[in-house]
C-alpha cells in the first residue's frame, strides 16, 4: 500500500511538472537560458511523459497549455499512434480535434508540415486534418494567406478540391483569366493593380506593397481595415497607422502593449491605459470578481523580468496583468501589490535591479492577507534563498493553521530543472503564461501542496477533458 | 597611505552563475564631485595601441578604452560610447600618456594599464650597482623589453554570461569578480549611473592567468543561501530582525573571509596625478611569497583618503614571484651573494631562479 501511494505521489508530481512546463515553455530563448537548451529540455520532457503517462499526456491538451506545446503534443501523439490502444485513440482523436479547432491556423499548417517531414501519413492523420480543413470557414482565404501551408497540406492529406477554382489557384496559377472568389481574384489582380492589394489580408498585402513600391505610410493608412487586431496593435504609433482599439484586448496582451510604450507616453495616457487594463481584468475575472477577500501580491520587476529578445518583457507583462487581475478578484480596496523594486506606480514599472523577494514577501505577509500570490521567475538573489526561508518560517512558526494561503506563479520555464523554479517546497508553484488563467492555475497549484493525490488529480483532468471536448462539439 | 580605505562601499548579496561569483559593492550615496566616463578606442579588432611613457620608453598593449575622470562638478554623465561635448570624437586617438589632462577639470587615463605599467616598470632600469655577475646588456638596457600577458575578460569562460544575467542593484557602484571563489578583480566607481554604463566593460578588462584557469576548470560555485534560525521567531518583527541579521552576517563573512586579501593587505601607493580634491594612485602589493593572493591596481581617493574609483588585477603566481625577485635584488643592491643569503639560499640557486623567471639576459654567461 505504501509503495503504491509513493508511486502515486511521484506520478502526481510528474504530471504537475509537465503541466507547468507545457504552460510556460515555448522553446524560445529566455533570460537565463538559450533556445537550444529550452528545446532540448522540453523535448525530453515530452518524450518522458508520453511514454510513461500517455493518457495524461493527451489530457494536457484540455488544459490552458500554450500553443507551442499543444502542437508538439498533437505531433507526438500522431507520430507514436501505434503505442496507443483503440480506446485511447478514440479519446485522443477527440482531444486532438478539439485542440486543433482552438489553435491558430498558422500553427496547424506548420504542424502538418512537420508531420509531412516526419512521414506520418496514415488514414487517421489524414482524416483528422481533412476534418479540420473541412471546418475552415473559407479555404479561399487560407489559400491566399497561408498559400504554402495549404498547398503542402492538400498534398499531404490527399484533399480533393470540390471547386476546381481553388485547385487551379494553388497548383496551376496563371491558368484562369479570373476567379469567382473575390479574394482569389484580388490576389490575381494585385500583381499589376495597386488598388487590389488593399482587398487582401495584411501580411499578403505587405508583400505586394513592397513589390509596387508603395510608401509605408500610405500603405498602413489604407490597409488598416484589413489588418487583424494584433497586427494593428503591432503597428500602432508608426507613421500613418491609425490608433489601435484597446477595448476588448486580452489582459496579458494589453499589458505587453502598455510595457512597450515609453514611460513618458504611459504617464501621458495614464487614464486611458488604466481604464483599459481594469476593464480587461474585470472581464478576465468573470464570475470570480470581488470574491477573494484580502489579497496581497509580490510582483517581480527585477532585471530578469525583461525576458529575452524573442519574449520581450513577457515575465513583467504577466506580473502587471496579474496586478490588475488580482485587484479585480480581491474585495473592494482589499488588494495591495508589492513590486520587488519598491515601485508604487504599477503603470510605470520597468525591469530593473535585483530581486529581494524575501523582504517583499515579509512586507506582504505582515499585513495579514488571506491570500498571497507571488509572480516571479524564482531567481531570488538578494540574498539568495531568503524568500524560501521566510515562507518556511512563516508556515512552521507563525501561521501553522494556514490562515494565509500562499501560491507562487512562475512565467519562466527552467530548462535545467525541467520545471518552473520553486521558492520553497511548502509553497505550491504553477507555471503561468497568460494572467487570464490565474484562477484555474491556483486550482491546479492546490494539487502541488501535497494534500491531494493522484486520484483527485485524475478526476480533475477527466473533468477538464470532458468540459473541453464538450465546449468544441 | 598604505591600505585601501573602502569606507562607504559595502558588499551586497552575491549572484552566482556557473563558476563566477559577482559581489556587488553598494554605496549609500554617490561620491560627490567626481564622475567617470568611458572613451572607446579602436574598432573592436583587438588591435594593440602604443603608449609613449615619460622617459622615452614605449608601452604596447591591447587597449579597448580609456576612462575620463571629471571633477568639474557639472555632473553630466555621458552614455556608453558617446563623446563628451568639445572632446575629440571617439575613435583612434593618439595616446601620448597613461594619464593626460583634458580641457576643463578632466583627466583621461587608461584603466588597469596604469597599474600594469607600474608593475612592468618595477626596477625596469636593471641593476643599479655594477657587480661583475651582470651582463653588459643588463647594464645598458635594463629589463627592456619586459613582457607580461593576461586574458581578455571575454575569454574568461562564463564571465560574459555571468555579467549578462547579473541584476545590477539600484545603489551599486562596483563589483568584485570571483572565479571558483578566488578574487580576480575589484572594480568601483563614484556613481551608480557610471557603474551601469561601465558594467559591460569588465568584458574588455584584463584578467590574470589564474582566474582564466579557475573559470575554465572550476566547478560551479555554491550559492550562499540564507538560513533563518526559527526557534526564537514569535512574530513578523522577529522574522524581519532575523532577515536583517542574515544580511549583516553575509557582509561580515564576505569582508573578513572572501575579500580579506583586498582589504587587509598593505600596498605601496604612488601618486600619479592630483585633480582638485582627488588623487589618482597606483599601487603594488608587498610581493610576499607563500600563496597569498596579490593584487596590483589603481585608485582615485577623495580628500579623506576614501576610495572613489578602484580597479585591481590579480597577479598570477609567476608574476608575484618575479616581483618578489626584483624587490629582493634591489633591496640588496643587486648583490647576488647577499640577496641569496637573505632569501636563505645559495647564489647558484638564486641565479637559477633568475633564469627561470625569464630574466636570463641580465646574467653574464660564465665559461
Amino acid at each position: 500500500m505504501a509503495e503504491e501511494s509513493r508511486a502515486d505521489l511521484v506520478a502526481a508530481e510528474d504530471v504537475l511538472l509537465f503541466v507547468n512546463a507545457a504552460i510556460t515553455a515555448t522553446g524560445q530563448r529566455e533570460f537565463h537560458s538559450g533556445a537550444g537548451a529550452q528545446r532540448l529540455s522540453l523535448d525530453f520532457l515530452h518524450e518522458y511523459v508520453r511514454v510513461n503517462y500517455r493518457t495524461v499526456y493527451a489530457a494536457a491538451l484540455a488544459l490552458d497549455i500554450n500553443d507551442h506545446n499543444a502542437a508538439l503534443i498533437v505531433r507526438h501523439l500522431l507520430v507514436s499512434a501505434d503505442e496507443a490502444s483503440a480506446d485511447d485513440k478514440r479519446v485522443e482523436g477527440r482531444l486532438i480535434a478539439a485542440r486543433l479547432a482552438a489553435l491558430p491556423p498558422q500553427r496547424v499548417y506548420r504542424l502538418m508540415r512537420a508531420l509531412r517531414a516526419a512521414k506520418v501519413n496514415n488514414r487517421r492523420t489524414r482524416a483528422i486534418f481533412r476534418d479540420w480543413l473541412g471546418a475552415r470557414p473559407d479555404l479561399g482565404f487560407d489559400a491566399v494567406k497561408y498559400r504554402a501551408g495549404l498547398k503542402s497540406a492538400a498534398r499531404h492529406v490527399h484533399l480533393p478540391f470540390a471547386d476546381a477554382e481553388l485547385g487551379d489557384f494553388l497548383f496551376r496559377p496563371g491558368r484562369r483569366p479570373h476567379y469567382a472568389h473575390p479574394l482569389l481574384d484580388a490576389h490575381r489582380r494585385a500583381h499589376y493593380e495597386q488598388g487590389a492589394l488593399y482587398e487582401l489580408p495584411f501580411t499578403v498585402a505587405e508583400g505586394f506593397a513592397a513589390r509596387h513600391g508603395v510608401a509605408r505610410e500610405t500603405f498602413l493608412k489604407r490597409v488598416a481595415p484589413r489588418a487583424t487586431r494584433l497586427e494593428r496593435l503591432r503597428f500602432q504609433g508608426r507613421a500613418g497607422a491609425p490608433a489601435a482599439d484597446l477595448a476588448g484586448l486580452p489582459l496579458t496582451r494589453l499589458a505587453l502593449f502598455v510595457l512597450s510604450l515609453a514611460p513618458g507616453e504611459r504617464a501621458a495616457r495614464r487614464a486611458e491605459l488604466t481604464d483599459a487594463l481594469r476593464a480587461a481584468a474585470l472581464r478576465a475575472a468573470g464570475p470570480h470578481a470581488r470574491s477573494w477577500g484580502r489579497v496581497a501580491a509580490v510582483l517581480d520587476d527585477s532585471y530578469s523580468s525583461a525576458g529575452s529578445g524573442v519574449k520581450r518583457r513577457r515575465p513583467l507583462a504577466v506580473a502587471l496583468a496579474c496586478h490588475f487581475l488580482l485587484e479585480a478578484l480581491a474585495g473592494a480596496g482589499a488588494y495591495r501589490g508589492w513590486w520587488t523594486s519598491g515601485a508604487t506606480d504599477a503603470l510605470l514599472v520597468r525591469p530593473r535591479g535585483a530581486t529581494p523577494l524575501g523582504s517583499r514577501l515579509l512586507d506582504a505577509l505582515e499585513e495579514g492577507p488571506e491570500r498571497v500570490v507571488v509572480v516571479s521567475d524564482g531567481w531570488d538573489n538578494a540574498p539568495p534563498g531568503l524568500a524560501g526561508e521566510v515562507l518556511r518560517v512563516w508556515r512552521t512558526r507563525l501561521d501553522p493553521g494556514l490562515r494565509t494561503r500562499v501560491v507562487h506563479l512562475n512565467p519562466v520555464y527552467d530548462a535545467d530543472g525541467f520545471d518552473v523554479r520553486r521558492l520553497a517546497p511548502s509553497v505550491p508553484t504553477a507555471g503561468i503564461r497568460d494572467a487570464e488563467d490565474l484562477p484555474a492555475l491556483v486550482e491546479i497549484a492546490a494539487f502541488a501542496e501535497g494534500r491531494t493525490g493522484l486520484a483527485e488529480l485524475s478526476t480533475y483532468l477527466d473533468r477538464r477533458t470532458a468540459d473541453f471536448v464538450a465546449s468544441v462539439r | 597611505m598604505t591600505a585601501l580605505d573602502l569606507t562607504g562601499l559595502s558588499a551586497g548579496p552575491a549572484q552566482v552563475w556557473g563558476g563566477i561569483r559577482l559581489v556587488p559593492l553598494l554605496r549609500a550615496e554617490p561620491v560627490a564631485g567626481l564622475r567617470l566616463h568611458r572613451e572607446a578606442y579602436g574598432s573592436g579588432d583587438f588591435a594593440t595601441e602604443d603608449v609613449r611613457l615619460n622617459d622615452g620608453a614605449h608601452y604596447t598593449s591591447y587597449i579597448p578604452h580609456g576612462f575620463v575622470a571629471d571633477w568639474s562638478g557639472e555632473g553630466t554623465a555621458a552614455a556608453y560610447g558617446t563623446s563628451l561635448g568639445g572632446a575629440a570624437p571617439a575613435g583612434r586617438v593618439a595616446l601620448h600618456r597613461m594619464a593626460k589632462r583634458r580641457p576643463g577639470d578632466r583627466l583621461r587615463f587608461l584603466p588597469l594599464h596604469l597599474a600594469l605599467e607600474g608593475y612592468l616598470a618595477l626596477h625596469f632600469g636593471g641593476p643599479s650597482t655594477l657587480w661583475d655577475t651582470w651582463s653588459r646588456e643588463a647594464l645598458r638596457s635594463g629589463l627592456s623589453p619586459r613582457v607580461e600577458s593576461a586574458y581578455l575578460g571575454a575569454d574568461v569562460p562564463g564571465l560574459a554570461d555571468a555579467l549578462r544575467v547579473f541584476e545590477i542593484h539600484p545603489r551599486q557602484c562596483g563589483v568584485l569578480v570571483y572565479a571558483a571563489d578566488a578574487l580576480g578583480a575589484a572594480f568601483a566607481v563614484p556613481h551608480p549611473d557610471d557603474y551601469r554604463a561601465l558594467h559591460a566593460t569588465l568584458l574588455q578588462d584584463l584578467f590574470g592567468e589564474l582566474i582564466h584557469q579557475y573559470a575554465l576548470f572550476g566547478r560551479p560555485a555554491a550559492e550562499f543561501t540564507a538560513r533563518i534560525e526559527d526557534r526564537h521567531v514569535r512574530g513578523t518583527g522577529d522574522l524581519r530582525a532575523a532577515v536583517r541579521a542574515q544580511e549583516r552576517a553575509w557582509r561580515a563573512a564576505h569582508d573578513t573571509v572572501m575579500a580579506a586579501e583586498l582589504y587587509a593587505t598593505s600596498y605601496a601607493f604612488s601618486r600619479v596625478y592630483r585633480m582638485g580634491g582627488f588623487d589618482l594612485w597606483r599601487f603594488l602589493p608587498p610581493f610576499e611569497r607563500g600563496g597569498a593572493a596579490q593584487h596590483i591596481g589603481e585608485a582615485i581617493t577623495d580628500r579623506r583618503g576614501r576610495v572613489a574609483y578602484l580597479k585591481t588585477f590579480r597577479l598570477s603566481e609567476n608574476q608575484v614571484r618575479r616581483g618578489h625577485l626584483l624587490r629582493s635584488l634591489a633591496a640588496h643592491d643587486w648583490h647576488l651573494g647577499r640577496c641569496a643569503q637573505a632569501l636563505g639560499t645559495r647564489p647558484e640557486e638564486l641565479t637559477r631562479r633568475i633564469r627561470d623567471a625569464g630574466f636570463a639576459s641580465l646574467l653574464r654567461e660564465r665559461g
